[in-house]
């Protein structure tokens, strides 16, 4: 007799799960907040260039970030991720712009919400184009240098020692890239200004997305949101500009 | 509040049915009392159509006690009007002054077609429910309404969450034409008691399964939906919902 009842609920797949409305989300909030937790990493070895020595201290860790095989695995795991988000967050944009064909005449959206908040398919856009030119800056350099012709800095051939080892000078190639070309610092600054807007409400959405809204935790996730999106953007938007206006050299 | 009457400049959307394509009309209306409702004053202007032999506005409306969640209008760029927490019924002339130009459509979304002027079909609504939005009651005598003790903490949640009308102010107020505080409204007024208990998993799966059919957006977390949410629905139910629906993928087979 058992044998013989089929089962009436819903039968749940990784596929269904995934592609749901609150999948999707999910999938954006862990990417995200794995985003979140690499920018720390990111950040805090970059700060090491206000050492100011040189870049000694700072292209010891690059060496170290760039060698160890742990890190590199981790590099994969980084670009998948970011690809996630990347492709999740352009098609969620698609989709939730499909899901209102006819647009109001009169609409007071600015009323209802934050502008930063409705816009983070833009913010998220202008990311990925500043992103897209910082990996040819110094992600291709530094892992792909080797290759011949991979890119036009490669001709200034910037070879630092390192135990007795040639490894390439990241430091030196900040400093080719951000000391000459005002540009390429406006670019830089205005990347991070996106990336702050973004923050903003992503540090704090990807929670709401868990399901965490908590009279008492929701306001520290909050605070520690704009604190870390202050954090954070203030110290990547200082290091192109310090590094053009000579203040480390 | 004094009484005063004025004369309006209404740009009204007007659209014969789903197929056809639609257009603003302009009408004038005068003499309206700033003690009449919103709707009210539409049906002074539709009885002056009708008299004029021409087409009067079609729009949704019931209990115009703001109860019934019919009276979906987005007005001068808000749903329901200027008002906070208020539905179009109960929205009042005196919110405008003389000589005010008031622009009204229809609630804008993929998942609620156009069926006349301002008009639409919130059927997607009744499916959602119909997917899940239902506890399990035995047949038999009627049980003793305070036999299950419930903390009185989730009964309030619950009772805050029971009181969406199911209007789709949410979704006509998303940029993402997103349903999800109607649906962890529903949810949630469920699974805060123990009533809702049995189909804990499935209601919330099921709803959330029929919701994303239905064509509606994804949320981005804007709370857009609580700001115009006439019953004040707050956004704690869209967490609770995701949690709910996160642990209920998780363990259902
Ligand atoms: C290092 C860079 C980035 C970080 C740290 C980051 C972080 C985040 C976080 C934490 C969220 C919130 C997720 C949620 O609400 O659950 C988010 C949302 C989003 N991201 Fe990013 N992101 C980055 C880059 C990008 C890029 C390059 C795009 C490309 C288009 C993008 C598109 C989006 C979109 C569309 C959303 C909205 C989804 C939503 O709120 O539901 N992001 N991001
Ligand atoms: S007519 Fe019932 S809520 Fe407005």
């Amino acid at each position: 007799m058992l044998t013989n009842l089929k089962l009436q609920l819903l039968h749940m797949t990784w596929k269904h799960f995934f592609t749901s409305s609150i999948g999707k989300k999910l999938i954006m909030g862990l990417t995200g907040l794995f985003l979140i937790l690499f920018l720390i990493v990111h950040c805090g070895l970059n700060a090491m260039i206000y050492f100011n020595d040189s870049g000694e201290t700072f292209n010891h860790w690059a060496h170290f970030m760039g060698s160890n095989l742990i890190i590199r695995v981790m590099e994969i795991g980084l670009f998948a991720g970011i690809l996630l988000h990347i492709i999740q967050g352009l098609m969620l944009w698609v989709q939730n712009s499909r899901a209102r064909p006819v647009n109001y005449a009169m609409n007071r959206a600015p009323a209802n919400g934050k502008w930063y908040s409705r816009s983070m398919g833009l913010l998220g856009t202008l990311i990925l184009l500043f992103l897209v030119m910082h990996i040819y800056h110094f992600w291709t350099p530094s892992r792909l240098g080797g290759i011949a012709g991979i890119h036009a800095l490669q001709e200034t051939r910037l070879g630092a020692e390192y135990n007795g080892q040639e490894v390439h000078d990241l430091y030196a190639e900040m400093l080719v890239v951000f000391q000459n070309n005002l540009w390429v610092v406006i670019v830089y600054v205005l990347g991070v200004i996106a990336l702050f807007w973004h923050l903003l409400h992503g540090f704090q959405s990807a929670f709401q997305t868990f399901g965490i809204n908590h009279k008492r935790y929701t306001p520290i996730i909050k605070g520690l949101g704009v604190a870390y999106s202050v954090l954070i953007c203030l110290l990547f938007a200082s290091m192109p500009v310090s590094m053009y206006l000579r203040w480390i050299k | 509040m004094e009484h005063y009457n004025m004369n309006l400049t209404l740009k009204v959307w007007k659209q014969k049915n789903s197929k056809e394509k639609g257009n603003f009309e302009t009408y004038q209306v005068n003499d309206i009392s700033s003690e009449m409702s919103f709707l009210e004053m539409f049906d002074v202007l539709n009885e002056r159509l009708i008299k004029e032999g021409k087409e009067p506005i079609a729009f949704d409306h019931d209990c115009r006690e703001g109860i019934c969640g019919s009276c979906s209008m987005h007005i001068n760029g808000k749903a329901h009007g200027p008002w906070e927490k208020n539905t179009t019924c109960q929205l009042h002339m005196r919110a405008f002054k003389d000589g005010d130009t008031i622009v009204v459509e229809p609630w804008r979304a993929r998942a609620f077609p156009v069926i006349k002027d301002l008009v639409v079909d919130r059927s997607a609504f009744d499916r959602i429910i119909q997917a899940g939005g239902y506890i399990s009651v035995n047949t038999g005598n009627a049980v003793d309404a305070n036999a299950i003790p419930i903390n009185k903490k989730d009964a309030d949640h619950s009772f805050m969450a029971a009181a969406c009308i199911g209007c789709g102010a949410c979704v006509a107020a998303c940029k993402n034409g997103s349903a999800m505080l109607f649906v962890s409204a529903k949810v949630s007024q469920l699974a805060l008691l123990p009533q809702g208990a049995p189909e804990k998993r499935s209601r919330v799966l099921d709803m959330v399964a029929q919701m994303d059919k239905e064509g509606f957006g994804n949320c981005t977390n804007t709370y857009a939906c609580e700001a115009e949410c006439p019953k004040g629905i707050s956004v704690d139910n869209i967490a609770r919902m995701n949690r709910e629906y996160l642990s209920a993928g998780i363990s259902s087979e």
